[in-house]
């Protein structure tokens, strides 16, 4: 009965499990590791590159924290906040190349935004007049997925693909610690290592998927469950940007000098609700929230950067004025963008024509007329 | 008896109903203990009836439909929840290929009474895959029972109902009707046979009006609007999808000659055209007109900002019943040539 009942009672695991396999460069109060495997693999980050990691971090909250208050002002019809996950997904997302490619879900606005997206493109969605916010090979990454689990296995694909093509590109999935219970999850990795898929399955563990603690899912870890597929993994502290840098660092390598697809959990939390409609308050406790707050990856980043003398008050005056300007940016653009004619729903159902829908838009168009006669 | 309650709040009623009278009814889900649901309808039954009873499962559809085939195999009664109409499609496999064909398949050895509980269609300004209505999949798939809710009364007596049937059902719950309240009769057993019955919702004589769920509303306010031109619409709720209930239906278009087919759902292959088959194969001498369906256009479900153009709605309703009555429409000539 115990064992049954375990899950029941959990909430998401303790901020710290002081797992020594956990990968962490920078501890919780800003002291940088510079010794061992993963230290090398970021050495060459001096002052001036954290300093750009620590402005993207600042940046993607300030708007992540805009897009909430554009939600509660009705300007957008919703948003999942990234809040506290900054570090995972700029940490994993300047890993990339120009040419690689990345499959999301639809928390990874930090992840959008250093591909290129703009602030217009972050919002299309979530305002309600797109069902896809950009052009994905403009920026180098899908649409984000809705469906959970799915983009895993559009990922694998696409990089058996570039393998094929013997490009040099590697592949990111990104997806929640829910997603890990999805079919398609597993699947993924079973392609991926039966092709040698350039692909890094890279799984945000934010403790929560909705109401369901990480326990329910995975009982005995995330990253352990690689090992059955056959894919090297590796758990990583997930509030700390330049240790997600350097294990995602790693396992782009891998893929790119045709070694396969890796794993990475990136162990961080979810400080904010499921989405703006969710109240978070009815399955967790506020003590919980508190001590991940200890572990804020931005202040992490901060307190290193202020230790080294980098981040002085006039570089961090600069640092929250430029969010500031990307906040003022994707709210003029968010409020800007215009709703879309009516008959637009009838494009690009098919890439050819098809003469039942274009009847169907005839008819939609004469319903309009008619109907814009009579009034 | 009987209180006041939400559409969600009847059917949550209802569950604990069918709780209480089966000690094998259970519950699997994401998210529908702690928090009771996405939409509350499961709220407080785990900690009523425990986690054993109540199964907030790991993210997985496939796994809850294969594990509540299991449960059922094993004597259980399991109600599953599909946190959104656009997830159940990791589950169709089960669905389709175990549950729908176990009873058959074992020649009656086994049954299968799965519930299916799914949050359906739009209207409500919702993102991609949360506003779909994947019915006619189901009521397609030989061996599964495929129903739709429109008030509160229905929600509460039917949800048992469906429960207690030693078939799989499919019970679809229009979202834009969650927090419609209705004064509820909780006391006395629900009407046997009531799910698969059809209702006259309004009567009238000219034209007979065929929906279910979240458009039935939509329809009785076309109907009033209609009555304002001296119009005589027939208001049918069809409650269930398959079986669909043929005597009610054709009384009533054999009386009026005329059928509307609303849904929300894309026209090609949906409920609407085999209600025009089954009405044209049953009613044929009967029908003064071909029968019209009002439906979603064949397109995947349009951006929030857009499903108003998608949605069959007051107008659109009385703009099908024009062309049912050879009235100018967009339908135009063509359209039935
Ligand atoms: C197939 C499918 N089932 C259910 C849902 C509803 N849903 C949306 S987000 C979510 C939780 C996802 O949790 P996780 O994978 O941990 O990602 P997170 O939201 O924490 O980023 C659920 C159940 C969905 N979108 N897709
Ligand atoms: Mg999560």
């Amino acid at each position: 009965m115990s064992s049954l009942l375990a899950h029941d009672t959990g909430t998401g695991s303790p901020p710290d499990r002081g797992d020594p396999r956990t990968v962490r460069l920078l501890t919780p109060d800003g002291v940088r590791q510079t010794s061992g495997e993963y230290a090398a693999r970021v050495a060459d980050l001096d002052d001036a590159a954290l300093l750009g990691l620590y402005t993207d971090m600042v940046v993607i909250r300030r708007i992540d924290q805009e897009a909430t208050a554009l939600q509660r002002q009705g300007e957008l019809a919703l948003w999942p906040p990234l809040l506290g996950q900054e570090a995972a997904q700029i940490g994993s997302a300047r890993a990339l190349e120009h040419d690689d490619f990345v499959f999301s879900s639809y928390r990874e606005h930090g992840v959008a935004w250093v591909r290129g997206a703009t602030t217009a493109e972050l919002c299309r969605v979530w305002r309600g007049i797109a069902v896809a916010g950009w052009d994905p090979y403009r920026i180098g990454m899908a649409t984000p997925q809705v469906i959970i689990g799915a983009q895993t296995l559009h990922a694998t694909g696409y990089a058996i693909g570039a393998k094929y093509d013997g490009a040099a590109s590697a592949v990111v999935s990104y997806f929640g610690d829910g997603a890990t219970s999805e079919g398609d999850t597993s699947e993924a990795m079973v392609f991926a290592v039966t092709y040698g898929a350039p692909v890094v399955f890279f799984c945000q563990n934010n403790q929560w998927a909705i109401s369901e603690p990480v326990g329910l899912q995975a009982p005995t870890g995330i990253a352990a469950r690689a090992a059955g597929f056959g894919l090297p993994s590796v758990t990583v502290d997930g509030n700390d940007v330049l240790a997600v840098l350097a294990v995602t660092r790693e396992a782009l390598e891998r893929a790119r000098a045709g070694e396969g697809p890796s794993f990475i959990e990136a162990v961080t939390y979810r400080m904010g609700p499921h989405t703006t409609a969710d109240d978070p308050t009815r399955y967790r406790t506020a003590d919980e929230v508190e001590a991940w707050k200890a572990k804020d990856p931005v202040a992490r980043l901060a307190a290193y950067l202020r230790g080294t003398g980098a981040l002085t008050d006039d570089v961090d005056a600069e640092v929250a004025a430029t969010a500031q300007r990307a906040a003022a940016a994707l709210r003029a653009d968010c409020t800007a963008l215009g709703e879309p004619d009516g008959e637009s729903i009838f494009d690009d159902v098919y890439a050819e024509p098809h003469p039942v829908l274009e009847a169907q838009r005839t008819r939609f168009l004469a319903y309009r007329e008619g109907f814009e006669e009579e009034r | 008896m009987s209180a006041t309650m939400t559409l969600g709040g009847a059917i949550g009623a209802g569950l604990r109903q069918a709780m209480t009278a089966d000690p094998k009814v259970l519950l699997l889900g994401e998210d529908i203990g702690k928090l009771g649901g996405v939409y509350r309808v499961t709220d407080g039954l785990q900690r009523d009836f425990g986690p054993q009873r109540v199964m907030d499962t790991p993210l997985a559809e496939s796994g809850i439909l294969g594990t509540a085939v299991g449960l059922a195999y094993r004597g259980y009664r399991p109600v599953c929840e599909i946190q959104f109409d656009g997830f159940v499609y990791p589950a169709f496999d089960q669905i389709v290929s175990q549950v729908s064909r176990m009873h058959a398949r074992t020649k009656g050895a086994v049954t299968m009474p799965i519930t299916i509980r799914i949050p359906v269609g739009g209207g409500i300004g919702s993102a991609e895959h949360h506003s779909d209505s994947p019915e006619a999949y189901f009521a397609h798939t030989p061996g599964l029972r495929v129903m739709s809710v429109a008030d509160p009364q229905s929600a509460y007596s039917l949800i048992q109902e469906a429960v207690a049937c030693d078939d799989p059902v499919l019970f679809f719950e229009p979202k834009r009707r969650y927090h419609l309240k209705g004064e509820v009769a909780t006391d006395g057993a629900p009407a046997a046979g009531g799910m698969s019955r059809a209702r006259v919702l309004r009567h009238g004589t000219d034209v007979t009006v065929l929906t279910f769920g979240g458009l039935v509303q939509v329809a009785l306010d076309a109907a009033e609007a209609a009555s304002e031109e001296g119009l005589s619409l027939e208001v049918i709720d069809l409650v269930s999808l398959s079986p669909i209930d043929w005597p009610a239906v054709t009384e009533s278009v054999r009386r009026t000659g005329r059928a509307v087919v609303v849904h929300e759902a894309a026209q090609t292959g949906g409920i609407g055209a085999e209600l025009a088959a089954g009405i044209t194969e049953r009613c044929f001498f009967h029908l003064e007109h071909a029968v019209v369906r009002v439906t979603g256009w064949d397109i995947p479900y349009p951006p929030a900002k857009l499903e108003r153009h998608h949605l069959p709605d007051l107008d659109r309703v009385l703009d099908g019943v024009d062309a049912a009555l050879g009235r100018p429409s967009s339908y135009g000539e063509q359209a039935f040539a």
